[in-house]
């Protein structure tokens, strides 16, 4: 690997590249679908290449290839330096990547049981156990378990000095029934939505996930949601639990931060961002309870590794600090046109995508409230749990999820379930009327492994920390 | 690019090695090129050269998948290998029938020399003409010019073998003032017929007329969608409803709908995998060939895509529309058409009293998938209509509206058409004009 970065890089700088980098990365994926009680699909894909991106004339090019040989990289890495001189064709001003970043490392996920050793008849066996409790239940109509597991091997090495070896690996699982009636269809997952919850991690935390033990519960709940009331129309108390409150973060909160998005790279694809540079330090996000922050150091979440694909190394940001907005996700580039340096968010989805912004572990701090007296504190209201729907405008203002379960709340008790649950809002009206976050007890780290971004498109694997949180005045039941 | 020949040597390669009753190997090969800019320069800049061979092993009912991007002799062993390792250790699948038989594959010229040899000074000068314009009119451009070459082979132990080469070419591009955007986007097989001063100035139209936008109530409106936001929600309707999947699911507004009216007289959808003016492709990912399939007839509810799993569940034949195995999403259309009418867009906002044009939506989602209810916003190009003439441009607003009820209330239909990218190949769409489109909610800008 030495020989190809070394060799990328040298005939980078021969072609007169100010700066260059390569990443060479593997890839190994091995994916198990049972659905209807067999087994429906198992895959396993292995795809590996690199990536040579540089700077020529104070514009950048990036070239990738499949083939790992010394002379494909030195052919990658001058077709990299032909593509950044017709990209200085259109610039209006050089790229500044701030001060250099030089890390001789080595990073591994902590794992406890390789999930490529676990035998895969373990595997089905335990999704076929989950498929059959869900379809112990009558009424259901479609029923789906899931694994899947990643490990990815990359190097990084740059003009900088820089070399870098990372071993990530992902553990993730989940179910879902679905029951199908008259003119209705209502599905129930476990233990969240977008497939299955993912983590950093090995076999151990598919064993401790509880997959049979919740099969027959959330079959029943899909069941139960065709007969009951739909979702009123109206202004009421919102309150999440911490699953669908993960992907408000990630929408509302994630998104906007991302410093590229912000200067308009994204701007024809995802769109922008309504946090602008002049409400830095300033704006009030959310009511002084809300404080975010990014950390891609947390041990077990999704969003966590060792250094970014720039080398710069995992680090814990704040986003939201008593409800005002102080911090935005960076890269090299970005961070230094703010006279910062980067805090290492630069991730790209393969050998053969240059890196962008992502989000890492996004998360909303816990509060002080148990969740029974939360409900009890809630004199009329909707808790909804599980995310169904979602949607945002690209600046990431006006926002409407659907979720997959709500209850009424009345005089503080829980009270009947509601079907096709759905509530909106504008995003810092919505933070602002945030009025009580569950303690720690009730916080979780909830992975989402498609979050995409980008052009050609990119899923990144990210993770966010939330507890259940209560939301005042919010217009609920919009379908 | 690898060619029919090379990619059928790595393909027997894996065909003679396999132990498996049948086996099937699917090759992608790719090269793509994108020039993406934002603030009016060039800041993205990319190629790429992928190859992938993915091997499906069977053994009676038993099916394994495996998949690499390393086509060496002792990789591609290792594929096969672990494609009938994974088949004999999981359990049948009765769902599984047999790889299909050979049947002859059409013929679609689907490539072009042109797009296939692009070059990134061609798309940096394209990109350079948007950037100028948007500057003489003191705007700020964003947008994505892509070129790709593609060649598709399937081949199975059956004595399947099929090979398709395609190119494409996309350009888009969103161009910015201080509170306005414009969109516009052309795509097709030949480079050539890329004008991207053409869509440059489509945009900048735009961007400059949509300044200083005004809040509307959100409510029922007559709209006027153009090709761009058609072309969003029929991709939805699609994925929703069109598979044969969805219907045996219970999941799709098709079900127990056929021979009936659907949707208004005046809407007629259907799938032709070789019509070249979509993105054709002659078979899909088991070496089926494409068939014709309707999907609404004058708003009649006809039929959906099948690949051989689904056929075979209806004893019906597979209409060609598999996706790469393992496939728990079912078969999909790839080259969707929706029929066109007799007027023009100009006709659509003489006839509007009071209503709403839109240039394109914004994350689109499912709310309520058997009611085909989707919500999304508006982007880059809202305004108000007021007695046949556009009035100036309102903030974006949010749609929560069923389709098949838009598409129960469209009065008037474009005779020109646009080809966009769907989720599976291409789109191509008119502008519509529709009744009583729901809008739930407005944004601040």
């Amino acid at each position: 690997m030495k020989e190809i970065a070394e060799r990328a890089l040298n005939a980078a700088q021969l072609q007169g590249a100010s700066y260059a980098d390569i990443r060479i990365v593997h890839q190994q994926v091995q994916s198990i679908l049972v659905k209807n009680g067999h087994v429906e699909g198992i895959s396993h894909d292995e795809n590996q290449g690199f990536g040579v991106r540089v700077i020529v004339n104070g514009a950048w090019g990036f070239a990738s290839s499949s083939v790992l040989s010394v002379e494909e990289a030195a052919r990658v890495a001058a077709q990299a330096t032909q593509i950044a001189r017709a990209s200085s064709l259109a610039k209006t001003r050089d790229v500044f990547l701030g001060p250099p970043e030089v890390h001789v490392a080595r990073y591994e996920t902590p794992v406890q049981v390789d999930p490529f050793s676990v035998p895969l008849e373990e595997k089905i066996a335990l999704l076929l156990a989950a498929d059959e409790g869900m379809r112990r239940v009558k009424g259901i109509a479609v029923t789906e378990s899931n694994m899947a597991f990643l490990r990815e091997d990359k190097v990084f090495a740059s003009t900088e000095g820089s070399y870098i070896e990372q071993a990530l690996v992902e553990s993730g699982a989940g179910i879902e029934a679905t029951a199908v009636g008259e003119n209705e269809m209502q599905t129930r997952s476990f233990p969240n939505s977008f497939g299955r919850q993912q983590k950093k991690g090995g076999y151990e935390f598919i064993r401790a996930l509880q997959l049979v033990e919740n099969s027959e519960r959330i079959a029943e709940e899909a069941v139960a949601l065709l007969s009951a009331p739909q979702c009123p129309s109206g202004v009421t108390t919102l309150i999440l639990d911490s699953t669908q409150l993960a992907l408000q973060i990630h929408e509302s909160c994630g998104h906007p931060i991302e410093l590229d998005r912000v200067f308009g790279d994204e701007a024809s694809y995802a769109g922008t961002s309504f946090l602008t540079l002049d409400k830095l330090g300033t704006f009030r996000y959310g009511s002084p309870l809300v404080n975010i922050y990014a950390d891609a150091t947390i041990p077990g979440a999704l969003g966590t590794f060792g250094y970014d694909d720039e080398g710069v190394p995992a680090q814990r940001t704040p986003i939201v600090k008593e409800g005002i907005f102080v911090g935005y996700l960076t890269s090299r580039e970005t961070a230094a046109v703010l006279g910062q340096r980067s805090n290492g968010t630069m991730r790209a989805d393969g050998w053969n995508r240059i890196p962008l912004i992502r989000m890492t572990n996004i998360n909303l701090e816990p509060g002080t409230w148990e969740f029974e007296d939360l409900i009890a504190d809630t004199e009329d209201g909707i808790y909804m749990a599980v995310n169904k729907s979602w949607s945002i405008d690209d600046k990431r203002l006006n926002f409407q999820f659907g979720t997959q379960l709500a209850y009424e709340i009345k005089k503080g008790k829980l009270g009947r379930m509601l079907k096709n649950a759905t509530y909106t809002g504008i995003t810092p009206e919505f933070w602002r009327s945030c009025d009580a976050i569950c303690n720690e007890k009730y916080w979780q780290i909830w992975g989402l492994p498609n979050c995409g971004k980008g052009e050609p498109s990119q899923a990144a694997h990210v993770a966010h920390g939330t507890a259940p949180a209560r939301f005042r005045n919010v217009r609920v039941g919009i379908a | 690019m690898l060619g029919p020949e090379k990619m059928k040597q790595i393909a027997q390669r894996v065909l003679a090695y396999s132990i498996a009753d049948q086996t099937e190997v699917v090759l992608f090969s790719d090269e793509t090129y994108l020039t993406r800019f934002a603030n009016s320069r060039i800041h993205q800049n990319v190629g790429e050269r992928n190859v992938q061979v993915r091997v499906r092993a069977i053994f009676g009912k038993k099916v394994g998948v495996a998949s690499s991007n390393d086509v060496s002799e002792s990789a591609l062993d290792r594929v096969t290998e672990r494609a009938v390792e994974i088949a004999l250790l999981q359990p049948e699948n009765p769902d599984f029938h047999s790889l299909p038989p050979p049947k002859p594959i059409p013929e679609v010229d689907a490539f072009v020399p042109a797009t296939a040899e692009c070059t990134p000074e061609q798309r940096a000068k394209a990109v350079a003409a948007i950037c100028q314009l948007s500057k003489e009119n003191g705007l700020v451009a964003s947008g994505a010019f892509t070129t790709t070459t593609s060649e598709i082979a399937v081949c199975n132990s059956l004595g399947v073998f099929a090979y398709a080469p395609s190119t494409a070419a996309d350009l888009t591009t969103v161009i910015m003032s201080n509170d306005s955007s414009g969109y516009a986007g052309a795509t097709s097989l030949d480079v050539r017929e890329i004008n991207a001063e053409q869509v440059g100035r489509e945009a900048v139209d735009k961007a400059l007329r949509s300044r200083n936008p005004q809040s509307i109530a959100p409510g029922e409106y007559t709209v006027i969608l153009e090709e761009y936001a058609v072309a969003e929600m029929l991709s939805y309707l699609s994925y929703l409803g069109f598979s044969a999947l969805a219907v045996q699911e219970g999941r799709s507004f098709m079900v127990n709908k056929f021979g009936q009216p659907l949707v208004g007289e005046n809407i007629s959808i259907w799938d032709d995998g070789l019509d070249k003016t979509g993105l054709p492709m002659p078979f899909d990912f088991e070496g089926v060939p494409k068939q014709r399939v309707d999907f609404i007839v004058n708003g009649i509810a006809k039929g959906v895509v099948y690949d051989s799993y689904t056929a075979y569940r209806e004893g019906k034949e597979s209409t060609g529309h598999a996706l790469p195995a393992p496939n728990p999403y079912g078969p999909l259309p790839g080259n969707l058409f929706l029929k066109a009418g007799t007027d023009s867009k100009e006709r659509m906002l003489a006839s509007v009293e009071r209503g709403l044009w839109v240039t394109r939506f914004h994350y689109v989602n499912p709310v309520h998938p058997l009611k085909a209810i989707l919500t999304g916003m508006t982007r880059d190009g809202t305004f108000w209509i007021e007695r046949g003439e556009i009035k100036g441009a309102v903030k974006n607003l949010r749609f929560t509206q069923s389709v098949l009820e838009a598409l129960s209330h469209v009065r008037m239909t474009s005779a020109e058409t646009k080809l966009r990218g769907g989720f599976y190949g291409g789109i191509r769409v008119p502008a519509l004009c529709i009744e009583r489109f729901t809008f739930t909610g407005v944004t601040k800008f």
